[in-house]
């Protein structure tokens, strides 16, 4: 789960990583009055979306009246911004974060990470701030310092010194930057994050360093004990249909090409995909309908893949464990008489419950495509598509 | 033989008077389990299923001389129940729950070092040895005794390789999914180790996925130290860039996890790489008999 940058800096000065004074606004009014309280005659306003790119896209400038700050917030706010993050659609921004500006004397990376090859929290830092880290990984990976965290024993200053000297950072800051990182590491594991970035953490001002930019992400597996990182979801920023399949125990991934995919596991639903591809045509969804699904759920995942207006064909593939071919046979005869569905279904089934399941298929008198195996499935699946598309 | 689990090992599970515990442990007596009891806190002294409960893993090893443990506790305690049974000295622990905290398993995997139990899993449909033993949520009857070793992260796909081969008449020794989790317990390489040594597997099918480095770490240690063949499917060649976990994890290793970057090394590694998943049947068949 991700959340703003305002929201990640309000989380830093509660445990105490610096960051430069501001505050969010949802409005210029609101903007204008924010960077008044802050004082001071220049400022940044920077449009809240969860993505990154925002500066080279034009959602960050500085302004160097109050005037210009409502002037730039009535801009952004309302407006779609286009990252490289965001794909084509771009992101709708609904809120800006004012805050100070600062002259920036050297720019640093740090972030954490968990690192699957370890399998331990792993502390990030460069010293090519400010710039897309990947570039920095790719071009020069000699830059890129790391420190992975014993978590019998936490994140360690000799850690930080390690780092804080690799990356060049003058003497004078060691034991702020040492402390900044134990915060930050604190932070991180107290919320259960899977990833904090600050990018760039500046030198400023000739004297401190502080988070300029920041972005965290969470688990979504823990929220169940973090209430307020769950009250700082922000669904305006998700994709709506991956919500509403969500809301379903749905796993749904909206892609670009004409069959739609229904199947049980993440695995095999990969794989569906990878077959229709195979066959050259391409999916127009991932959807994982999980285990134990019921009539309802099955029905759910037809609405959902039939809202793409792209889907042309369905393909449902389901392998039976936990799942019961008679529950998903039901869902589809439900699905398909409810919804009027007239367009081509492929169904495979196979797994516990098979033969009832085939049963209730045939008594239901509809009409769909029945498939033995998954390449049988995906060939007549992108055979149908194909006289369709004749 | 087989590896991990047969018709000799005797078995617990934990949270075992739950409702999904007790529908897959009665599944897995049909089948002809070795199961020798169960643990759920504060139930301990009653029978369930005709088998004893014990209050704590503990007392159950104490009592039954269980060296195999099948969780089936919720995600949120699951971390618990694990170092639990690593505490207790059992030797293999298969754990189901879908939805660990990421954290919860690294403080997991930490306090691991120095015990020698094998965790498989989370979010695994489990290990089974058919005809023999089965830790698990998969549909034992499409399993058949044989000599082809699976390892995988997902269970449908499991499934789906299971099903290819039967209609080719290949079965397998032991089948082990490890899970599709970030950070997870045994990785594919210990697996791989394992069917190494078993004189009954004459082949191995690896499922894999996109994302981290693990099938190209098993497949260097199997380059110097495996004489069967591998065959071996990625997953997820279709999967929009940038929709997957441990992106900033491959920045440390260096690797590529997309699934064409995988398949490649595998490829140039000696493995037999099956483009199209609906053909690790015939991929495997062709293997043996080469």
């Amino acid at each position: 789960m991700d959340i703003h940058e305002y929201q990640c800096k309000e989380l830093f000065r509660h445990y105490g990583v610096p960051v430069p004074d501001g505050n969010m606004a949802f409005s210029p009014d609101q903007a204008a009055s924010v960077a008044e309280k802050i004082g001071g005659d220049r400022w940044v306003v920077k449009a809240q979306i969860h993505a990154g790119g925002r500066g080279k896209a034009g959602g960050v400038k500085v302004v160097n009246s109050c005037d210009e700050v409502r002037k730039i917030t009535d801009h952004l706010i309302g407006s779609t911004l286009v990252t490289k993050q965001t794909g084509a659609q771009g992101k709708l921004v609904n809120r800006v974060l004012v805050e100070k500006a600062h002259n920036i004397d050297k720019e640093y990376y740090l972030g954490l990470v968990i690192d699957r090859l370890t399998q331990r929290i792993t502390l990030i830092a460069s010293e090519e701030g400010g710039m897309d880290i990947e570039e920095v990984a790719e071009k020069d990976p000699s830059k890129i310092i790391s420190e992975r965290v014993d978590p019998a024993v936490g994140l360690t200053d000799f850690q930080c010194r390690k780092i804080v000297s690799a990356i060049n950072i003058e003497p004078k800051y060691f034991g702020s930057a040492v402390k900044l990182m134990r915060k930050l590491y604190r932070c991180f594991r107290d919320k259960d994050a899977l990833s904090a970035e600050i990018n760039p953490l500046a030198l400023i001002d000739g004297e401190r360093l502080v988070a300029l930019d920041a972005k965290m992400s969470f688990d979504g597996n823990a929220l169940h004990r973090q209430a307020e990182i769950t009250d700082l979801r922000d669904l305006n920023e998700e994709d709506s249909k991956e919500v509403d399949a969500s809301g379903h125990g749905l796993n749904y991934i909206a892609l670009d090409g004409n069959v739609g995919c229904i199947v049980n596991g993440a695995g095999l639903a990969m794989a569906a995909m990878d077959v229709i591809d195979f066959y050259g045509e391409r999916p127009a969804n991932f959807l994982d309908v999980g285990g134990g699904a019921s009539p309802d759920k099955i029905a759910n995942a037809f609405r959902i893949v039939l809202e793409d207006p792209n889907v042309k064909v369905i393909m449902l593939n389901i392998f039976a464990g936990i799942n019961r071919c008679d529950w998903i046979a039901e869902g589809i005869v439900q699905a398909i008489k409810d919804q009027e569905i007239n367009m081509p279904i492929i169904i495979r089934l196979a797994g516990t419950n098979v033969e009832l399941g085939w049963e209730i298929m045939e008594k239901s008198g509809l009409k769909y495509i029945r498939a033995e195996k998954l390449d049988d499935a995906a060939q007549k699946s992108v055979a149908a598509l194909r006289e369709l598309k004749s | 033989m087989s590896i991990f689990v047969n018709k000799n090992t005797k078995v617990i599970i934990q949270g075992f008077t739950g409702q999904h515990a007790t529908f897959h442990a009665e599944e897995a007596i049909k089948m002809g389990t070795p199961i020798v009891g169960g643990v759920t806190p504060g139930k301990g002294g009653m029978t369930h299923l005709g088998l004893p409960v014990f209050n704590t893993v503990s007392e159950a090893v104490a009592a039954t001389g269980a060296e195999v443990s099948g969780i089936f506790v919720p995600p949120p305690f699951a971390a618990d129940a694990i170092m639990e049974a690593v505490d207790a000295g059992i030797k293999i622990i298969v754990v189901i729950a879908d939805g660990v905290p990421v954290q919860d398993m690294v403080r997991v995997k930490r306090y691991l070092v120095g015990h020698d139990s094998i965790i498989i899993g989370p979010n695994t449909a489990g290990v089974i040895t058919p005809e023999e033993c089965k830790l698990g949520i998969m549909p034992s009857h499409i399993y058949h005794k044989g000599n082809v070793g699976i390892v995988s992260r997902s269970g449908t796909l499991n499934y789906e390789a299971v099903e290819q081969m039967n209609e080719l008449g290949l079965g397998q020794s032991t089948s082990v999914s490890i899970g599709g989790d970030p950070v997870n317990g045994c990785d594919f390489l210990t697996v791989l180790d394992a069917f190494e040594k078993d004189d009954e597997t004459k082949a191995i099918v690896l499922i894999g996925e996109i994302g981290g480095s693990q099938e190209i770490d098993a497949a260097l240690w199997a380059k110097e130290n495996m004489s069967k063949p591998i065959i071996a499917f990625i997953a997820g060649k279709t999967a929009p860039p940038g929709r997957r976990m441990g992106h900033a994890g491959a920045i440390i290793s260096g690797e590529s996890d997309t699934a064409n970057a995988k398949m490649k090394r595998l490829t140039e590694l000696g493995v037999h790489v099956v483009q199209n998943p609906a053909e690790i049947g015939v991929t495997v068949k062709e293997a043996l008999g080469s």
